[in-house]
């Protein structure tokens, strides 16, 4: 089992004012699968995804990640390990503007301490493979939307991760583009790598081969 | 992850932002090139100043109405000093410790001209033939002049070579006639070179007996009535120790003028050492002034590293949060940081200790000092400016490091 979560709950501010954004969450994901975590705003899926996705720590229960539980790891550990295992795309890209679409790819494995040949040629496979071979020394404002999110779904895959975690991938896509990314996620999925979707569209969801609904930070049955 | 890749990451600032960069390094700049600059003159300087020091001859001992450099000037107890006779420097040479004893008057003469050439200003002292010995006084061509000359009060005269240089260039100025105000003189010898100290010629100067000068020259009224008073060069004994001699000296003065045993000394004895001793301290504080210039320039760089490091850490919180998410640890971001910072300072470490030793260089040629900055000075300068670059790179750096990555990615 890639992703086991017991009980996990995530809760802001304490006493009074305390706000409970997740509440006994207990999820299994395998590796391979291609899951949508679907929800309207404030159902805490983007609370569940930092708490996958290792940038946060739960307020209680456990999680474990390939075996092993996050909820005692250090940020070094953490840092690791998202470093490592886990692959990010944003809703609003998050490319470094000065860098070339191939650094921005180099960025995971610099951190991992891939030598630098090897990351710039890893780097134009995966810029291959997200179909802008012809694009890398482009900086992000030269490049459209969906080139951007593209380089960006070759950053995530960069270390080879064990998860990728698509946070709204086409919230700010045109619908064509949007189907188009829905389209690379799909094929990628094909391959054999886990994709985790967060969406508030069903649409999107739609693409998954199996929907988590939250609402009001539940699980909905 | 590796510190290439570090530096890397940190010099690419400088190419994103250039003004930025060279206005905060500006102030490092200023403080490293100031000491380097300043250290390269006063060791110029000390160079200078020492060989002209160890010109004056190891163990003279100097007996002069005023001692060199005194601290505080007051002219109510300078006025009432006695003045230094012939007589002092005669019971001076026969102290047991000394060997021999130089008197010399002095005046300074506003032209002296010779067929069109001109030379202004001379020091013209009247002495006896141990000056040559005792001030370190060598003849290059003709003589010194000697017993005969003070005996018989000729008028003779040795001259510098600046004035050989300006009145005599073609010309052996042996056996001419110069008139020093109104009194003619015959030049038999010419010195050996002093060559200049900080740009002005040491040999402007002109020779003759002291008997013919007490006979041609009155004493010059004013400013303490300083030229009355002969000054006294004293060489002491081979093996005398010059504390002895000094001893003797002033012991000896004190009897000649009758002063109780709780009366100050109305005379004044310097050597060698003591003159140094002046000097170090006029130079150490020169050094504490520029350090304290160095001190108050690197902080104020400081603060402006430190300022526009946290700007560059607001303005890059999304890029922090995101380097986060994608694996960065907090070391990470703080050795990004702070190597940035430390790059900004150390750049303009460099920077300024080349335009130090441009100013130096500058300096060289047109004073004609020997200015050095010493190899310690360099590094030091280096260094202070990546001490800076720490000091006060760690807190952005620090608070770089400790932003939380989800809120740093939500940050507009």
């Amino acid at each position: 089992m890639l992703i086991r979560t017991e009980d996990l709950a995530k809760s802001y501010g304490t006493g009074a004012i305390e706000v409970h954004a997740l509440c006994d969450v207990t999820l299994q994901i395998e590796k391979g699968e291609y899951v949508a975590l679907m929800g309207p705003s404030g159902s805490g899926k983007s609370t569940l995804m930092h708490l996958l996705g290792c940038l946060d720590t739960p307020t209680s229960g456990r999680y474990l990640f390939n075996d092993r539980d996050i909820s005692t790891l250090g940020d070094t550990e953490l840092a690791h390990l998202r470093n490592r295992e886990i692959g990010f795309v944003f809703q609003s890209f998050n490319l470094l503007p000065r860098l070339s679409a191939q650094s921005n790819v180099q960025l995971p494995m610099l951190y991992a301490g891939v030598p630098i040949r090897e990351r710039s040629t890893r780097a134009a496979e995966l810029l291959e493979m997200v179909g802008l071979k012809d694009r890398m020394a482009h900086k992000p404002n030269e490049l459209s939307g969906g080139e951007t999110q593209r380089v960006a779904i070759a950053r995530a895959f960069a270390n080879r991760p064990s998860v990728v975690l698509a946070d709204e991938p086409t919230g700010n896509l045109d619908s064509k583009t949007g189907v188009e990314i829905m389209r690379l996620f799909g094929s990628l999925a094909e391959q054999g790598n886990t994709i985790i979707l967060v969406t508030h569209d069903q649409a999107v969801a739609g693409h998954a081969r199996r929907v988590i609904r939250l609402i009001d930070g539940r699980i909905a049955a | 992850m590796r510190i290439i890749e570090l530096v890397r990451l940190s010099l690419e600032t400088f190419r994103t932002h250039r003004m930025r960069s060279f206005l905060t390094a500006l102030g490092i700049i200023i403080g490293v090139m100031t000491v380097i600059a300043i250290v390269s003159l006063i060791q110029g300087m000390n160079y200078e100043v020492e060989k002209q020091i160890s010109s004056l001859g190891s163990n003279t001992v100097f007996v002069q109405k005023f001692s060199f450099g005194m601290g505080r000037l007051d002219w109510d107890e300078i006025n009432k000093r006695p003045n230094l006779t012939m007589e002092d420097a005669l019971a001076i040479s026969q102290l047991p410790t000394i060997d021999k004893v130089a008197p010399s008057r002095s005046r300074t003469v506003g032209k002296i001209t010779w067929r069109g050439n001109k030379v202004t200003t001379v020091d013209v002292s009247g002495s006896t033939p141990a000056m040559s010995e005792v001030g370190n006084y060598h003849v290059e061509t003709g003589r010194f002049i000697n017993s005969d000359d003070s005996l018989r009060r000729h008028s003779v005269c040795v001259i510098g070579g600046y004035i050989v240089d300006n009145l005599f260039p073609y010309e052996t100025p042996l056996g001419k006639r110069l008139v020093l105000d109104g009194k003619s003189y015959v030049i038999v010898g010419v010195l050996a070179r002093k060559g200049s100290f900080l740009g002005q010629s040491q040999d402007n100067v002109v020779i003759v007996p002291i008997t013919t000068f007490e006979k041609d020259f009155a004493p010059v009224r004013g400013f303490g009535e300083l030229q009355y008073s002969v000054a006294v060069a004293a060489m002491p004994k081979k093996g005398a120790a010059l504390e002895n001699a000094i001893d003797e000296i002033r012991e000896l003065m004190r009897r000649r003028h009758q002063l109780g045993y709780d009366k100050p000394d109305d005379f004044g004895i310097s050597t060698q050492d003591t003159i140094r001793d002046i000097y170090r301290n006029i130079t150490r504080v020169a050094y504490i002034v520029m350090i304290a210039v160095a001190a108050i320039s690197l902080l104020v760089g400081g603060i402006g590293i430190m300022n526009i490091m946290l700007v560059a850490v607001a303005e890059r919180t999304r890029e922090i949060g995101l380097r986060k998410a994608l694996g960065a640890t907090n070391e990470d971001v703080l050795w990004q940081f702070l190597l940035e910072a430390v790059m900004l300072s150390l750049v303009g470490g460099a920077v300024g200790v080349a335009l130090g030793l441009g100013i130096a260089k500058i300096v060289e040629i047109t004073v004609h000092l020997k200015a050095a900055a010493p190899l310690w000075t360099i590094f030091l300068g280096v260094g202070f400016s990546a001490g800076v670059g720490i000091f006060f790179g760690i807190y952005p750096a620090s608070r770089a490091a400790r932003l939380n990555p989800i809120e740093a990615l939500r940050y507009e």
